[in-house]
Parts: C-alpha cells; sequence; structure tokens
C-alpha cells in the first residue's frame, strides 16, 4: 500500500507543482540580494540571510528558513488534510477498502507519503538553493559567517523564537554561530542534520491535517483547520501570558535547527524538537485511527 | 453465498435498513430492487465492511462479516454507487493501483488480469487515456473491470447500469449473464426494473428499508391462470367460450383457461381466426407495486402501460 501511495503521489501534478513553488520564493529572494546587493543587516531578516551575499553555500540554510514558516507547513497541510478526505471526495476510498486495504494500513501508508513529500520538498530547496547560493550569490569566495561575540549569539538564545541572524565577518573559513570554524564537511553534515530536523518538525502538522481529514471528506476543510492550529501555536509561542503552554506547542521548537550551526551543537532544543513532534505524531496518529476505524463510509 | 438475520441500521434518528434477512444463493443472479433511498446502498455498504450495522449479523461467502471482512474481501468484485478512479491517470493506471494495493494480489498475473477485464467489458484499446477524457459510459465500464480484475467468486453491483446507453446495458447483461455462468455469483441491486427482470433469477424488493418480498424470479411469475387472445371474430369466439370469458375488450379476450395449446385447439376447431394466444403471467412490476406501494416511475417504467406493452403478462 505504501508503495501505491507513493505512486501517486509522484504522478500527481499538485506534487511538482507545490515544489517547485516551494523552491521559487528562495530564488526570488537570491535575485533580488544579488541584484541589489542589498542584505537584510544582522540581527533582522530571516535567519543567515545578512551573510548569504558573501557566503553563496550558506544559501541552502537561508532557504530553508525562508520556507519554513509559511510555505512547507501549508504544503504539508494541503497535503496531509486532502489524503483521506479527497479519496472520500472522490469516491475511490470507499473501492480502497473494499480492495481489502486496512484501514490501520491506509492510515499509515497516507502519513509515509506526507512525510516522503516534505522529505522531496526539503531536499529540493537545499539542492536548488545550494545552486542558487553558488551561481547567484557569493560564489565561494571563502568567506565566513561571524558572529560577534555576545551580540548575535544571544540574540539568538535557544527558543526566543524570533528570527536569528548572523552577521558577517571576513575569514578563512565557515565558521560556525558561535564563532568557531566549521569544515566544509562538518557544514554538509550541519545542513543535513537542519534538514532531518525540519522534516521532523512537519510531521506534527500532517498528523493534525490527517486526523482532521478523517473527521470531514472536505479535504481544505482539514487543511484550513491544521493551518488554524499551526496560526494559534505561532501566536501563543511569542505571547509571554501563554509561557506555561508554551514547551507544548507544536511550533515552539521549529526553529531549533538553528542549534545545528553551533560550534558544538546545542542538542537541547533540537532533542524537545524531536520529542514534542513525536508526541503530536502518537496522540493525533492515535485519534485518526480511532476514528477512522469504526467510521462509517458513507461517501 | 450472503445471508443477513435481522440486519438493521440507523443513521441518527433515520432507520434506513430495518431487520433485512437476506438469503443470496450459490450460482444466483440476485435483483435487490428499491426505488432510490429505501436502504439498497446501505445495505450494499454493509456487506463488503464499509457501514457497521447497528443491529443483526451478516455472513458472506460463509464468513461473519465485518470480523473476517478481510477474508472474503478478496473474493468480492464490488461496484459501489457510481465508480470512482483517479481522473489524471489512465484506466490501466487506475486499474493497476487498485489491483496492486491491498493484499493477495497476485502480480505476475497483473497485466493478464488487466488485460482480461479490459477487454470483457469493452475498454480494451482505449485504456491508455486519462480517466478525465472518458465519458460516463466508459466511466461506468472501468468500474465495473475493477470489480473483475480480480476474478472474483462473488460480484455486488449497486446500480450497474447508470450511464450505461442501451447497447452498454446489453453488453453489461450479456457479460453477467456469461460470468455467471461460469460459476460467478451476482448480487446487484438496482431501481429499474426491467433491468433486474431480464437479468436476474431470484429478487428481493426492498421498501422503506425493509425487506418486503424475496423469492425465484419464476415462482412469481407464474402463469396466472388466464389466456388472452386476439381473433378476428370475437363474437364467435365468444359464444364458443361461453363461461370462461373473463372480459372483453374489442377482439381482445381475457378467458380462463390453464391450458393455452387447448383452447387454441378448439378454437381452430371451430374456424375462429387466431390473431394472437398467450398465456397470462403476473409482470414483475404488478407484482413489485403491489408489495411496496411506490409508484411505476419510481422503478424506471413509465406511469401507464409498460416498457414493452405487449407483453401479454400486462393487465391494463
Amino acid at each position: 500500500m505504501i508503495a501505491v501511495e507513493l505512486f501517486k503521489l509522484v504522478r500527481r501534478l499538485r506534487t511538482w507543482l507545490s515544489i517547485a513553488l516551494i523552491c521559487a520564493l528562495p530564488l526570488v529572494v537570491a535575485v533580488f540580494i544579488a541584484v541589489t546587493h542589498l542584505e537584510p543587516p544582522p540581527g533582522q531578516g530571516s535567519a543567515f540571510l545578512s551573510a548569504v551575499l558573501n557566503e553563496g553555500q550558506l544559501y541552502p540554510a537561508a532557504a530553508l528558513a525562508l520556507v519554513l514558516p509559511v510555505f512547507l507547513p501549508v504544503a504539508v497541510a494541503v497535503i496531509a488534510g486532502d489524503s483521506i478526505a479527497g479519496e472520500a471526495s472522490a469516491g475511490t476510498l470507499r473501492y480502497l477498502l473494499a480492495r481489502p486495504v486496512g484501514r490501520t494500513r491506509l492510515l499509515i501508508a497516507k502519513l509515509v507519503s506526507v512525510v516522503a513529500f516534505t522529505t522531496l520538498a526539503v531536499v529540493a530547496v537545499a539542492v536548488t538553493s545550494y545552486a542558487t547560493g553558488v551561481l547567484i550569490l557569493g560564489p565561494s569566495r571563502a568567506a565566513a559567517i561571524g558572529v560577534t561575540p555576545g551580540g548575535i549569539t544571544g540574540a539568538i538564545a535557544p527558543g526566543t523564537g524570533g528570527a536569528p541572524t548572523a552577521g558577517l565577518q571576513g575569514g578563512a573559513a565557515i565558521t560556525s554561530l558561535s564563532g568557531a570554524p566549521l569544515t566544509f564537511l562538518e557544514l554538509i553534515e550541519r545542513v543535513l542534520g537542519a534538514m532531518a530536523f525540519i522534516t521532523v518538525s512537519m510531521l506534527g502538522v500532517a498528523a493534525i491535517a490527517l486526523f482532521l481529514s478523517t473527521i470531514t471528506d472536505s479535504a481544505l476543510g482539514a487543511a484550513l483547520g491544521a493551518l488554524a492550529v499551526l496560526v494559534a501555536s505561532e501566536v501563543l509561542v511569542t505571547l509571554n501570558a501563554a509561557s506555561t503552554v508554551q514547551p507544548y506547542l507544536p511550533t515552539r521548537y521549529w526553529l531549533a535547527w538553528i542549534d545545528f550551526f553551533r560550534q558544538p551543537i546545542f542538542w537541547r532544543d533540537i532533542q524537545r524538537g524531536f520529542a514534542i513532534q513525536a508526541v503530536y505524531v502518537v496522540a493525533f496518529l492515535a485519534a485518526a485511527w480511532a476514528n477512522f476505524a469504526t467510521k462509517d463510509i458513507t461517501a | 453465498m450472503i445471508t443477513t438475520e435481522n440486519l438493521t441500521k440507523r443513521f441518527g434518528r433515520v432507520e434506513a435498513v430495518r431487520g433485512v434477512s437476506l438469503d443470496v444463493r450459490d450460482g444466483d443472479r440476485y435483483g435487490l430492487l428499491g426505488p432510490n433511498g429505501s436502504g439498497k446502498s446501505t445495505l450494499v455498504r454493509m456487506l463488503l465492511g464499509l457501514v457497521y450495522a447497528t443491529n443483526g449479523s451478516i455472513s458472506v461467502l460463509g464468513e461473519p462479516v465485518p470480523r473476517h471482512i478481510g477474508r472474503v474481501l478478496p473474493d468480492i468484485g464490488a461496484l459501489i454507487e457510481e465508480p470512482a478512479a483517479y481522473p489524471h491517470l489512465s484506466g490501466r493506471a487506475n486499474l493497476r493501483l487498485l489491483d496492486a494495493a491491498g493484499p493477495s494480489s497476485a502480480r505476475r498475473t497483473r497485466r493478464r488480469r488487466i488485460d482480461e477485464a479490459l477487454e470483457q467489458v469493452g475498454l480494451a484499446g482505449i485504456d491508455r487515456r486519462p480517466v478525465r477524457a472518458y465519458s460516463l459510459g466508459m466511466r461506468q465500464r472501468l468500474g465495473l473491470a475493477a470489480a473483475l480484475v480480480r476474478r472474483p467468486r462473488l460480484l455486488i453491483l449497486d446500480e450497474p447500469a447508470n450511464g450505461l446507453d442501451p447497447r452498454g446495458i446489453r453488453d453489461m447483461r450479456d457479460l453477467l449473464i456469461g460470468l455467471n455462468a461460469s460459476g460467478v455469483t451476482i448480487f446487484l441491486s438496482s431501481h429499474l426494473l426491467p433491468e433486474v427482470s431480464a437479468l436476474c433469477t431470484r429478487i428481493g424488493v426492498l421498501d422503506a428499508g425493509r425487506l418486503v418480498l424475496q423469492d425465484q424470479l419464476a415462482a412469481l411469475q407464474q402463469p396466472t391462470g388466464r389466456v388472452l387472445i386476439s381473433c378476428d371474430d370475437p363474437e364467435r369466439a365468444v359464444s364458443l367460450l361461453d363461461g370462461l370469458i373473463e372480459r372483453r375488450d374489442g377482439a381482445d379476450l381475457v378467458v380462463r383457461s390453464a391450458d393455452p395449446a387447448a383452447l387454441n385447439a378448439r378454437l381452430v376447431a371451430a374456424d375462429v381466426p387466431v390473431r394472437a394466444l398467450a398465456e397470462q403471467r403476473r409482470g414483475l412490476e404488478e407484482i413489485v407495486l403491489k408489495v411496496t406501494g411506490a409508484g411505476a416511475d419510481q422503478f424506471g417504467v413509465p406511469a401507464s402501460g409498460g416498457p414493452d406493452s405487449g407483453d401479454p403478462g400486462e393487465i391494463s
């Protein structure tokens, strides 16, 4: 069943269209920066963006930071929200179940397919933005990102939720946010770690949208519902008054991937981010299963 | 093949199916008749494990459903209301996907089985077009092909003639009769009475969720003990058959007799020119309308007279 779902994923125009759109945003940003040579000053704008003009190889990190807050979760919510509700409204759900495809098996196959989509999107962003960074922005000028000690590092203290930036200092090697140098191999490792973390960060949204998708026959409703949860979470994350619930919000540790670019890697929030996503996946998958396994399929 | 005991389904306060005890036997071509909204689709969905019964029990192919639904479904081909397919994929790709979904589909024979099913429903050669470009009838044929791909022992078809033109309906009827001859049991639901009477050997009639009739079609259509005669000299026929005439309408007579051959011999011996003579049988329409109290138009039959008004079974 998983193979069937993956086949359906890659044969849908929507999949590639949304990935193309996700990849297009960093490209547009890169073109603007390259043409104007105006990058956001350190401490403002999206993470890493202030460094890319001098270090194109960092652009994948900047690009991921650009698509993470909106583009990626919207695409994931749309695809996960469509997974059961879309089949129900198209009428194919009843034929799948009468095949028979077990209901639990179908749910898991759908989730795997959403994960595959997210991975595909994150990899596509990383690859296209690496090419963009090297070709359009500073082509490996052996520049470095650095951080004024105590300045930027303080601004991106783990978990503030603010958009961290990396300042630029001339230097011979790429340096971490903490100022220590990173070899090229280390940089690759850190980018891969960040990609994995971002992919996992989308699992919570995916599970929520999947759950809503078993409740309604409207794919749009399920996607919008999941997005509403995310928006609410983003609002609460920045609200001091809500600090008691913040550790449990799905978007609370979304920015923890930046900690991969510290030397040494700052693991605490990364681990918490993984854990919170695991909790959301288990909880909402269980809810989806409980609802779907006993549901009358009348669509 | 299919038995249900006192099967009931409530959706909130609406009782869609009430105490239905179906009995579909091996080798039947069973037609479940009922007007729209009588509970046919809900019943079909319960047989396939899509909708859970509120009360009662179901057994399909000897296994309890929905408990062992996974064991029986591989042997069932189903058309559940409208056919459904992924519109951007070709008909063949849709069949391949559906066959690959779920357990126990022999991959080695997939291609051959798909070719065969497409051939059976008359879609061979146009199976590479995207389903988006299919007509309603072609989609219906594709749905039927999807039901046949696994070479099922039991076909459960909900309104299989939907969207088909007269030729398509005839093709489907021939196909189903052929499959039935090779051992496939067929259970179909329909609101179209002529379709059921032309195809089925056994019928059940559903009315407002209740099974109000279930019998062999042949048993239902017993001769009524009347003979319909049309002759050029009705006066002489009337005097000859004095006392047996039940009704006269111009040259057409309804005669009480259980032996049409003897009656014919008697008229011919008396030199009465007989134009037509036939044993009167009860029409399915009459039976169904009587048990349901539904209007003829709800069964796809024009309200006055039948679709084939030359039918000797017709009483007007």
